[in-house]
């Protein structure tokens, strides 16, 4: 009795998850998602600047899912993480969760160096997961085990530090003292900064790393100003130490003219400072061509204020993403690995900001695309964007763009 | 002669002054301290983290404050705040004293006890503040900004060398002067300061002369908790406020109350500014201020600093050290613990 009980449940239970699977299987290929993780530091030292980062990463998703032809009519999902920017334990733990309980396909983000090259290397590398960084822009990132995973949309600082050197020798300052926060970003782009103003023949009287995060930057300041330079080059974030050195510097009148890198360039920078910052220059990966241009009026359309720094980047990480799914013809995660350059570099259609219905398109009937996007994209053998900076003046109280390196 | 007051200008401007409004925020704190462990005989670590709470009760209060309009320009309106925060602060420090260490003083719990149970409480003010006001950076400044701007300063006096002093820097001063001197006066002359005096000094004598322990306990807190309150706010004032950076204030705090000698009110607050100046004068570079000085050809060409910034706390850490082990006394000969 007992016996043939037994043999009644099973049977049921087999009938159930059959009829159930049999109930499933439909539904999941018309309206399946395919999630895409986001992960910033949306707490943190950075944490002005990643809102519009994440908004406009999911512009590009929301322009996917509505233009209804990713992969006949699937939904592109964000789900965000938190990078913090700061603490790779939490990054990684929040990538592992974005991996494993989320199962996203891939993963724009993340935004800081040190916490983009620990999640890189725990767990989205060893996962087979692709991650396309908008803003990680260490040198040392070039070199990582990443076994072909890790792309970014944003160059590496090792052209920042060039490309500042070259702005700074053809203002004609050649002497300077440099503070750089103390981890990953701030070391890579003090080296290269270092070793190309040094090769312009400038000369830097004092490289000095900061701690985020301290109330106080006077003995910071004074050890700096005490080096005899005239101009501070800060390589630091606009929400941490990077501010504090400035302010304390303005306070204390050792420097009145600084340079800055894209770490410290965001309004909310200017607006805790004030008219000191006048005639401070920066420069910041970007670009004024035509997809850039494009991408303000696509993001404003939006309802996204697209004018920030990464954001184009951002929407062009996402957009990276969908077009190579959609090349590749499935989520799949290795699938896309191996599709993410064919979709950004030539040849094939060129497709700017607004136009992804358009390359998906073409790649669902088999063509080619060369994703140009709002950054010019254009990635390097190592999976990374070649380049191009603004050079910024803050100018009565606004960062003004005044070329293009 | 430019060279020389450039020179001392120089050194006032990134060692004097940052030294000495560094040196009285510490010496506030370490007051604090140091009367705790001389009444209630523990190392309150908690205290950082008091003066975190005073200070985010001073600034809801300046905010609410500012929102209404008030102002009372050029200083800033945390002052009318201070006496709500040190209320506040009061409050809070008696609360805990009564739900936790009037537990473990009636029980005569030994002072290891103490130390582990002030660690408790130190992370569940951290909580409380950060849940309360968030980790982040909070400016509650207004008024003036300075006394003298280095530009100012600059083009007065027609010197290289700027000198700026922010009101926030020397109303640290004036206030811990105010408050340093109000304080010995209650120890020395006033009866409930006698008796905290001789309640520190031999807790059975006192008790048998009719002192009140609970009385004693109860001034303690309260002349802790709006020590705290003050620097606290002071510190926020004229730096910023983060309740990161008052945890990492109570090294320094409590490397200055021991090279003062733990439990002597005076020696905490030399200790206070021998720790700032340590700090400020071994991390600054002489460079510049040596090239005001010395002939062009004996000027130095390397920076001549001592120790990077970077190793400004360690600082606190190699004094502490070097006083237990030489002195553990410190120099106003207090317990040693």
């Amino acid at each position: 009795m007992k016996f043939s009980n037994r043999i009644i449940s099973a049977a049921a239970a087999v009938a159930f998850v059959a009829a159930t699977g049999f109930a499933l299987a439909p539904a999941a290929k018309a309206g399946d998602d395919v999630k895409v993780g986001i992960i910033f530091g949306f707490t943190g030292p950075i944490e002005s600047l990643t809102p519009g980062m994440a908004a406009s990463a999911e512009l590009a998703m929301k322009e996917v899912t509505d233009s209804g032809k990713l992969l006949g009519g699937m939904a592109m999902v964000p789900v965000r993480g938190d990078s913090t920017c700061v603490d790779s334990a939490a990054a990684t733990a929040a990538a592992e969760r974005l991996i494993t309980a989320d199962s996203v396909a891939a993963i724009v983000g993340a935004d800081c160096s040190g916490v983009t090259t620990s999640i890189a290397n725990n767990t989205a590398v060893p996962n087979g997961v692709v991650m396309v960084s908008p803003s990680a822009t260490s040198p040392a990132l070039s070199t990582i085990e990443d076994k072909g995973y890790f792309f970014r949309t944003a160059p590496s600082d090792a052209r920042q530090g060039q490309v500042l050197a070259d702005v700074l020798k053809a203002r004609g300052i050649m002497n300077v003292a440099v503070t750089y926060t103390n981890n990953d970003y701030g070391k890579g782009l003090a080296e290269s900064f270092d070793n190309a103003f040094t090769a312009h023949g400038g000369k830097i009287e004092m490289s000095a790393a900061h701690e985020d995060g301290k109330g106080d930057y006077s003995a910071e300041v004074g050890a700096l100003a005490a080096s005899g330079a005239a101009n501070l080059v800060v390589f630091g974030y606009l929400d941490q130490g990077g501010k504090g050195i400035i302010q304390t510097s303005l306070d204390t009148g050792a420097f009145d003219s600084f340079i800055l890198a894209d770490g410290m360039i965001g309004q909310t920078l200017i607006d805790n400072i004030g008219a000191g910052l006048n005639g401070a220059i920066g420069t910041l990966p970007g670009s004024e061509s035509e997809g850039a241009k494009l991408f303000l009026s696509v993001a404003s359309a939006g309802g996204v204020d697209g004018d920030g720094p990464f954001r184009g980047e951002s929407y062009d990480a996402a957009a990276l993403i969908a077009l190579a799914i959609q090349a590749a013809g499935s989520a799949d995660r290795s699938a896309i690995q191996a599709k993410i350059m064919a979709v950004a570099n030539a040849p094939g259609e060129q497709i700017l900001p607004g136009q992804l219905a358009k390359g998906l398109q073409i790649l669902a009937d088999g063509g080619e695309v060369d994703y140009q996007g709002a950054s010019n994209v254009e990635l390097t053998d190592v999976g990374e964007a070649a380049g191009s900076y603004k050079e910024l003046e803050v100018v009565n109280g606004a960062f003004k763009t005044i070329s293009i390196h | 002669m430019t060279d020389f007051l450039d020179a001392v200008v120089l050194l006032t401007n990134f060692v004097l002054v940052p030294g000495v409004t560094y040196g009285s925020q510490l010496a506030l704190g370490a007051l604090g301290v140091t009367l705790i462990y001389g009444i209630l005989r523990f190392a309150n670590f908690a205290h950082g983290d008091m003066m975190a709470f005073g200070a985010m009760v001073v600034i809801f209060m300046t905010w609410w404050l500012q929102s209404l309009g008030v102002s009372i320009a050029p200083l800033p309106v945390a002052l009318v705040a201070l006496p709500v925060g040190i209320v506040a602060a009061i409050a809070m420090s008696l609360a805990t004293d009564r739900l936790v260490y009037r537990f473990y003083r009636r029980s005569k719990a030994p002072s290891v006890i103490y130390i582990l149970t002030s660690i408790g409480v130190m992370f569940v003010m951290n909580g409380i503040v950060r849940f309360i006001i968030g980790p982040d950076d909070q400016r509650f400044t207004d008024g003036a900004r300075f006394i003298i701007t280095a530009r100012g300063f600059k083009e007065a006096t027609g010197l290289h060398e700027g000198l700026a002093i922010k009101l926030t820097q020397a109303l640290t001063v004036l206030i811990t002067l105010i408050v340093v001197v109000a304080l010995f006066r209650f120890l020395q002359k006033s009866r409930t300061g006698k008796a905290m005096r001789a309640y520190s000094d031999n807790e059975d004598l006192a008790l048998l002369s009719g002192v009140s322990p609970e009385r004693v306990v109860f001034f303690a807190w309260l002349i802790a908790a709006a020590l705290a309150t003050i620097a606290g706010s002071l510190y926020g004032l004229d730096k910023s406020f983060k309740p990161f950076t008052y945890f990492q204030l109570l090294l320094p705090i409590f490397a200055s109350a021991i090279v003062g000698g733990i439990g002597q009110p005076l020696g905490a607050v030399v200790g206070g500014f021998i720790i700032a100046f340590s700090e400020v004068t071994i991390t600054y570079a002489y460079k510049k201020f040596l090239r005001y000085l010395l002939p062009d050809s004996w000027a130095p060409e390397s920076l001549v600093q001592f120790l990077s910034t970077d190793y400004k706390f360690a600082i606190s850490f190699v004094i502490l050290v070097v006083v237990l082990l030489v002195r553990p006394t410190g120099i106003y000969g207090g317990r040693s613990s």
